[in-house]
């Protein structure tokens, strides 16, 4: 019998490709959630280090008016929150887990500031299932990820990466950290570095 | 040509098959059936040691903890129903802990999956929760539970001699403590 050893090969690579991760995703989406399968872990160049000032921005927030990085100069640390898109799997059980932790930014003098490349209507319809978040959710929409760009962090399908800025009241970055897009950040690497800032 | 194709095939297959094995479990524990081999690591409170009746080694499978029913959460810090529901399960472990007729016999544990002790722990601190948790900051428990949603909870009944049945296994938290607890006791057998 003639094995065609072809088609087994691309069989069981098919097999591996839609072997997706396992990610403890919360009932609160139900089925809502599209699932992207395994992504290139990242997919952009950085245009910013620690130790450079942190570009400015100013991006409309989901709960009306318009953030500005600026408006927290001399008054808080902030901690930028990209993530590459809304209803997907890791981003989804993200932000969540900040929502209990403000205390950890509050003892640090620190504010999250949540950014997607989503539009408005989007976040509003996805960030609704997650609860009252306590902190900004900015929309990098239009134009285009605009943002995330100025900081390296867009990647060459139009969405962001999963990354951590750490800016101190200064308006200095103070540590980044770009996390693999298909694994969430360990909430601990913030606490670690804001405590670093006001140690 | 075809030597080569045949040498990839098989070292892709070999593969695939050592990690299928690895996370054999692609489905949840079913009811009747029993737990896929889980170990956790002991508690390091002597309070939560105690609780769960457990000898000083470092690890325990649940069907050693000293109990007739075992009630595991499967939870997740991120998930925005295990942040909601967290009080009710409190309650339940207040309403077994207040019953004499439960209290040792019924006991509660949380699993917090993908989450690291450092996530568990301020879950934990953030709900006052008192029983115990732990940490799969890997996700391997949960992929040994069939990659389950959270919350997501499963009854387990201890029957001696390291033997346990899953009586209760399904998605989705509770809505009323009592009512919960009511419906676990009733599925579980356990004479009151």
């Amino acid at each position: 019998m003639k094995i065609y050893w072809k088609a087994i090969l691309a069989l069981v690579l098919l097999g591996i490709a839609i072997t997706v991760p396992a990610w403890g995703l919360s009932e609160a989406y139900k089925e809502n959630v599209y699932n992207p399968g395994k992504l290139k872990a990242t997919d952009s160049t950085l245009k910013v280090k620690v130790g450079d000032p942190a570009p400015d921005f100013s991006l409309p927030a989901v709960a009306g008016g318009t953030v500005s990085l600026s408006d927290y100069r001399g008054k808080k640390h902030v901690v930028l929150s990209f993530v590459p898109a809304a209803w997907t799997p890791v981003c989804s059980d993200q932000w969540p887990g900040y929502n209990i932790v403000k205390d950890l930014f509050d003892e640090n003098e620190a504010v999250l500031l949540g950014i997607t490349v989503d539009n408005i209507p989007t976040l509003y319809a996805w960030t609704n299932q997650m609860g009252d978040l306590w902190f900004p959710v900015l929309s990098d929409f239009w134009p285009h990820g605009a943002v995330a760009d100025r900081y390296g962090v867009l990647r060459s399908d139009g969405v962001s990466e999963r990354a951590l800025f750490v800016i101190d009241k200064e308006g200095i970055l103070r540590a980044i950290h770009v996390a693999d897009i298909n694994v969430r950040p360990n909430l601990e690497w913030c606490a670690i570095e804001l405590e670093k800032i006001n140690r | 040509m075809e030597k080569t194709m045949r040498f990839l095939t098989g070292c892709l297959i070999l593969f695939v098959a050592a990690n299928l094995s690895a996370a054999a479990a692609t489905a949840p524990p079913t009811e009747g059936g029993i737990l896929p081999d889980i170990t956790l690591e002991t508690p390091v409170d002597p309070v939560h040691r105690e609780y769960l009746g457990l000898q000083e080694a470092d690890s325990f499978t649940i069907p050693e903890i000293d109990a007739d029913i075992v009630i595991v959460e499967i939870f997740s810090m991120y998930c925005p129903h295990c942040q909601r529901e967290a009080p009710t399960i409190n309650q339940i472990y207040e309403k077994i802990e207040a019953d004499p007729k439960l209290k040792g016999k019924v006991k509660l544990i949380g699993i917090g999956v993908g989450n690291s002790a450092f996530e568990v722990k301020y879950f934990r601190q953030t709900y006052d929760i008192p029983f115990p948790l732990f940490a799969d900051g890997d996700f391997n428990i949960h992929k040994q539970l069939g990659e389950v949603r959270t919350p997501y909870f499963i009854g387990v009944r201890i029957l001696g001699e390291g033997n346990h049945k899953v009586f209760y296994s399904r998605l989705g938290g509770p809505q009323d403590a009592g009512v919960m607890l009511e419906e676990l006791i009733a599925q579980s057998g356990l004479a009151r």
